[in-house]
């Protein structure tokens, strides 16, 4: 039994290659080694190539815009200062103008109002003078009318002075 | 010859699984009709046998897998090309790139690619149903690549360094002087030398060996306790059938390491061969 066993065991010694197998494992390794060797590893690393490439030039596109934006913006942020700045400098300018406009006006009514005050001064003057002038004349003359009058009626009779008086006065009253 | 070996150890009308169990004879032949030949004292089957035609399925099945998962070469990949980039590229990177450097690996890409993928598949077979046989417990299969790899690695060392450099490389520790060296050249030699291949080509082939004997025997033992016991063995039977499943589980993660194990453990051997010091 237990040398059957030994003999059995010697017989089918599993450590022991079989020759045709040794050789077909190469054989069928190589044919697949030179497949991938042929096709799946190229294929791959060109995949592979290709994908990094298109990451990386993603990438570089990407920075470029990234970059080019970044520019805009400054550019963008420096014109809205420029106009900010501007439209200040316009306002102040505006108030100032404002301010010196409504001075200037100011002074311009003062000097009207000035002149006209003169002016209407001047006139009245000039009428009084002439109103002095005229009834200086007038008065004469009325002065000679009534004192014509006075003479040419009789002036004894009181009640005709009066008579006279009160007429020419009428008179004058009409005229006027 | 197998029904002697497996008959070699009866025990109680069960016959356990046996080394028997992995000597297939060639398909269309019955253990007895077979032809053979003798080789190094063994008694082998003449013939075409199951691991040869898994051997042939597994480039047909690993070429075809990664053939059209590559062919788009999509810039966004669809998913059978994101499952063959990111299987290539775990090989890629994870065992050439990272371990080889960025400088050299890429030469070794379609070696490690290929010997992966085939380790890899050829185990597999080991729990595909209707197939259910691990190429590489076959040790000539496990030997042939192991041999490859020895040669690859020696080569690609000797292509750098010279012959005479290359030893010096390998089997002179740096920073040892003097008597010391007597005692470990030798040493150095032996390890890097000899044992590496035989350490490659037996790890793979011991556990798929192992593994797969483990399945047919609760395979085997559950059936028997089931069918041909009475009382309450039968119970152990289904035990058994449980075992069967959880140590499948088990060979799925073996089968993957192994894979693994072999080609990292390459990667490193080509490493080490072109390294500057040592």
């Amino acid at each position: 039994m237990q040398n059957e066993s030994i003999r059995a065991a010697g017989e089918l010694n599993p450590l022991i290659p079989h020759p045709v197998e040794m050789v077909l494992a190469l054989v069928f390794f190589a044919i697949l080694f030179l497949l991938v060797k042929k096709f799946i590893v190229p294929a791959f690393e060109q995949a592979y190539s290709e994908r990094t490439a298109a990451i990386e030039g993603g990438l570089a596109a990407a920075e470029t815009k990234q970059a080019e934006a970044d520019a805009k913006l400054a550019e963008l942020e420096k014109q809205l200062a420029d106009a900010r700045h501007e439209a200040a400098r316009i306002r102040e300018e505006a108030r100032e103008q404002g301010a010196a406009i409504v001075a200037e006006m100011r002074e311009q009514a003062q000097a009207e109002a000035t002149r006209i005050v003169e002016h209407g001064k001047t006139q009245i003057e000039a009428e009084r003078q002439q109103a002095v002038t005229s009834l200086r004349a007038e008065v004469g003359t009325l002065a000679t009318g009534l004192a014509g009058r006075i003479v040419g009626e009789s002036l004894d009779d009181e009640e005709r002075q009066r008579r006279v008086v009160d007429r020419f006065l009428a008179e004058l009253e009409g005229a006027s | 010859m197998s029904a002697l070996a497996m008959s070699a150890i009866p025990t109680e009308g069960f016959t356990p699984p046996g080394p028997g169990d992995f000597n297939l004879p060639p398909v269309g032949y019955t253990s007895e009709t077979a032809p053979t030949f003798e080789f190094l004292g063994q008694t082998m089957y003449l013939g075409v046998t199951k691991p040869m035609l898994q051997l042939a399925l597994s480039v047909v099945v690993i070429f075809a897998f990664f053939y059209y998962a590559s062919r788009k070469r999509a810039m966004v990949p669809g998913k059978l090309q994101f499952v063959g980039e990111s299987a290539y590229g775990f090989v890629r990177n994870g065992l050439g790139r990272d371990i080889i450097g960025s400088h050299d690996f890429m030469r070794f890409v379609p070696y490690l690619v290929a010997l992966f993928f085939f380790i890899l598949v050829n185990n597999y077979f080991g729990l595909i149903p209707g197939l259910q046989f691990p190429t590489f417990s076959r040790a000539g299969m496990a030997y042939a690549l192991a041999a490859l790899s020895w040669v690859v690695y020696n080569a690609v060392g000797i292509r750098k360094h010279g012959f005479a450099g290359y030893f010096k490389l390998q089997t002179v520790p740096g920073g040892v002087k003097g008597p010391v060296l007597a005692l470990l050249v030798p040493l150095e030699f032996f390890s890097n030398i000899l044992v590496r291949p035989v350490t490659l080509a037996l790890r793979l082939f011991a556990n798929m060996f192992a593994g797969h004997m483990l399945l047919i025997l609760f395979a085997l033992g559950g059936e028997y306790l089931l069918l041909h016991t009475s009382g309450f063995t039968p119970v152990a039977g289904v035990l058994s059938f449980v075992m069967f499943m959880m140590v499948c589980v088990l060979e799925m993660l073996v089968m993957a390491l192994q894979a693994y194990v072999f080609v990292l453990l390459t990667s490193m051997y080509i490493s080490g061969a072109l390294a500057d010091e040592h």
